[in-house]
């Protein structure tokens, strides 16, 4: 069948390279594997990244009433090019009081659990770089490490604002880590695993022949899918949440003394953090590799996965596009006041869904809890009514 | 060879005593709190060692300890280093061989 | 289990720890603590239990390694003392390894690993909530306590 050939095409073009090994013994067979879902990973994340550079300043363009870059080749395709030499031969200043060692190490540690997190991430059918059992955990263990590379360059660059950022960033995200954990939960919790691969193939199917059993179209679902956006938003550190890096107020956090190659490694963490977020979150709750209708998925199964991605990229763009920076202590009780008793009202909506056997009933309650108490947080939360009616005096 | 239980039980012992060593040696209060860490978390690479190399293995007991040592081992930081930050302030010094009264 | 990955993480850890233990700059110690904690999670993963390295790199490398930098920073003027160095501590680690090893190599042990199914989450969160449910409420009980005292102890005081 051609269109379950081209679905596999990648899986059998790795088991055909790596049967050129045939008397290698077993480690070696293992490791030229694990190299070969490296390299590729590596590869098509490298172009994304590349293609996303200009995207975003093609479409930010756009929102704002004005072309974006235009004048490196066809459409400003390649000023990614122009960018990467022009960082390349910048020099590469470290201040004279920075301690070195952290310094060069923070963005090295910034990128290594980013590209470690796109591991576990299922691609398509049988296209897991790195499937092991637990591997949301994984996926959540590797990306706390980037909250210290934040700190190391912080403390590293010995300069007051980028200490201030580090510590703004680190503020965030560990308030923000809470609810981005609690939020995968129910879908772990209705799955019955930790493993990317499973919940993908929880979702499989179609309710009715049409509509399919994503985890984004029950109530719990969606609202857990906003706040897991919500928190990724923050954990890479994008618009609305950048306090880190207000240009504003503290030049540019903790990367201000970071220049040329170091700043560009600072800038590809960030999007390949952005990458890992979004991929996880069409794991969890957009369906994974599945096609939305059940006649179109003779299109390969990688092609709808990097079709969602790119969907929640572009929200990402677009939210950067069109909203403004949040106040730093806004950003932590907005975390603390609303994000984490949402995650855990989505929680129980999941485990009513989850008894009430999936049907209509459980539909509705899920939905009630989670509007219930929707509608009380945001009663609770507003400042509005603190202010006295504002007068205004003129004069008489 | 594989690595065998002694040499995975020498292994711990030598980290169990490098964290006694970092905390006798250093006047440091988050350095103490450090080599207590470090202690800990060689305790527990001994109970998951034991797991591994014990007759029923099908039973996760020393795994289970492991966990909630860990678990136990994020209390002991968290308020360990609180009291650090409490005593800091109190007295401008996280040196321990400063803290030598009672008196507030 | 491969001999050769043993090796190369036994000495990533120990150097680690050592560096965390001896380290001048308490900042590069509490960083080389990191390393060696990031050893002891590949040493779980060496011994089968997957779980329990990720828990470790989870909690140590995420939560209290980002608690210790914090404080680092926050008591950041007491840094002029952090060289206090006591060669006593040395002695009494030196002989309690030496105590420990002979204790390890006089004491009859199995050495001979069991072939055993791969340890499951499913497993383990099987175990935690039907043998261990008691100790798992005292740990949750535990660590909210924590929570509660060290907020309490840092709180601003007000006068």
């Amino acid at each position: 069948m051609p269109g379950e050939f081209v679905d596999q095409i990648f899986v059998a073009a790795k088991r055909w390279l790596l049967s050129l090994l045939p008397h290698a013994p077993d480690w070696v067979v293992q490791i030229a594997s694990a190299l070969l879902n490296i390299i590729l990973l590596l590869g098509v994340f490298a172009t994304l990244f590349a293609l996303i550079s200009v995207l975003e300043r093609k479409i930010l363009g756009r929102i704002q009433n004005r072309y974006g870059p235009n004048r490196v080749g066809p459409f400003g395709l390649l000023q990614p090019v122009a960018d990467g030499i022009k960082m390349l031969i910048k020099e590469d200043v470290v201040p004279i009081r920075a301690d070195k060692v952290v310094h060069f190490l923070a963005p090295i540690m910034m990128l290594l659990p980013a590209i470690l997190a796109l591991g576990v991430i299922p691609y398509g059918r049988n296209m897991t770089a790195f499937s092991i059992d637990g591997g949301i955990l994984f996926f959540f263990a590797v990306g706390s490490a980037a909250e210290l590379a934040v700190f190391m360059a912080g403390w590293g660059s010995n300069n007051k604002f980028s200490m201030l950022g580090a510590m703004r960033a680190i503020a965030q995200m560990v308030s923000y880590e809470l609810p981005l954990l609690i939020v995968v939960l129910p879908v772990v919790m209705i799955v019955g695993s930790l493993s990317p691969d499973a919940i993908v193939a929880a979702q499989d199917g179609y309710k009715w022949g049409i509509v399919p059993r994503w985890f984004v179209l029950t109530p719990w679902g969606a609202a857990a899918f906003i706040l897991f956006f919500v928190a990724g938003l923050v954990e890479s550190n994008r618009t609305p949440f950048d306090v880190p890096e207000g240009e504003s107020e503290i030049v540019a956090g903790h990367m201000t003394e970071y220049s040329g190659f170091k700043y560009a490694t600072f800038f590809m963490a960030e999007y390949f953090g952005m990458f890992a977020v979004s991929g996880l979150a069409v794991t969890l709750f957009l369906g994974g590799w599945h096609a939305p209708i059940a006649w179109l998925e003779v299109v390969p199964s990688y092609l709808w996965f990097f079709a969602k991605l790119a969907v929640l990229l572009f929200v990402f763009i677009w939210i950067r596009g069109t909203l403004p920076r949040t106040r730093i202590d806004q950003v932590m009780s907005f975390a603390w006041k609303f994000m984490l008793p949402m995650a855990f009202t989505c929680v129980i909506a999941a485990a009513v869904w989850h008894y009430q056997a999936h049907g209509w009933a459980g539909w509705l309650s899920s939905l009630g809890i989670v509007a219930v108490v929707y509608l009380g947080l945001s009663r609770l939360l507003d400042t509005r009514r603190k202010f006295a009616t504002r007068t205004y005096r003129f004069a008489e | 060879m594989t690595p065998t239980l002694t040499i995975f039980l020498i292994l711990s012992a030598a980290l169990f005593c490098i964290g006694l060593l970092a905390a006798l040696s250093r006047r440091h209060a988050i350095f103490i709190l450090i080599g207590i860490d470090l202690m800990l978390a060689a305790a527990n690479v001994n109970f998951v060692a034991f797991w591994r190399f014990s007759p029923e293995p099908a039973q996760p007991t020393g795994v289970i300890v492991a966990i909630f040592s860990i678990a136990i081992a994020a209390a002991e930081a968290a308020v360990g280093l609180a009291l650090v930050i409490a005593v800091y302030r109190h007295y401008r010094t996280t040196n321990v061989d400063k803290l030598n009264q009672l008196k507030g | 289990m491969s001999a050769a990955a043993f090796i190369v993480i036994a000495i990533f850890t120990l150097a680690g720890a050592i560096a965390a233990a001896t380290m001048p700059r308490l900042i590069h110690a509490a960083l080389s603590l990191v390393l060696a904690f990031i050893g002891i999670a590949a040493f779980y993963f060496l011994l089968g239990a997957e779980f329990v390295g990720l828990v470790q790199i989870f909690v140590y490398v995420g939560a209290v390694a980002v608690l210790i930098v914090f404080t680092i920073l926050l008591t950041r003027r007491g840094q002029e003392d952090t060289r206090g160095f006591s060669w006593g501590g040395v002695v009494v680690a030196i002989a309690v390894f030496c105590g420990l090893v002979w204790a390890i190599l006089h004491t009859r042990v199995s050495d001979a690993a069991p072939q055993i199914d791969p340890l499951t989450v499913k497993r383990i969160g099987e175990v935690l909530m039907t043998n261990y449910v008691w100790p798992l409420q005292c740990v949750g009980l535990l660590l909210t306590a924590a929570l509660i005292g060290a907020l309490i102890l840092v709180a601003e005081e007000k006068r």
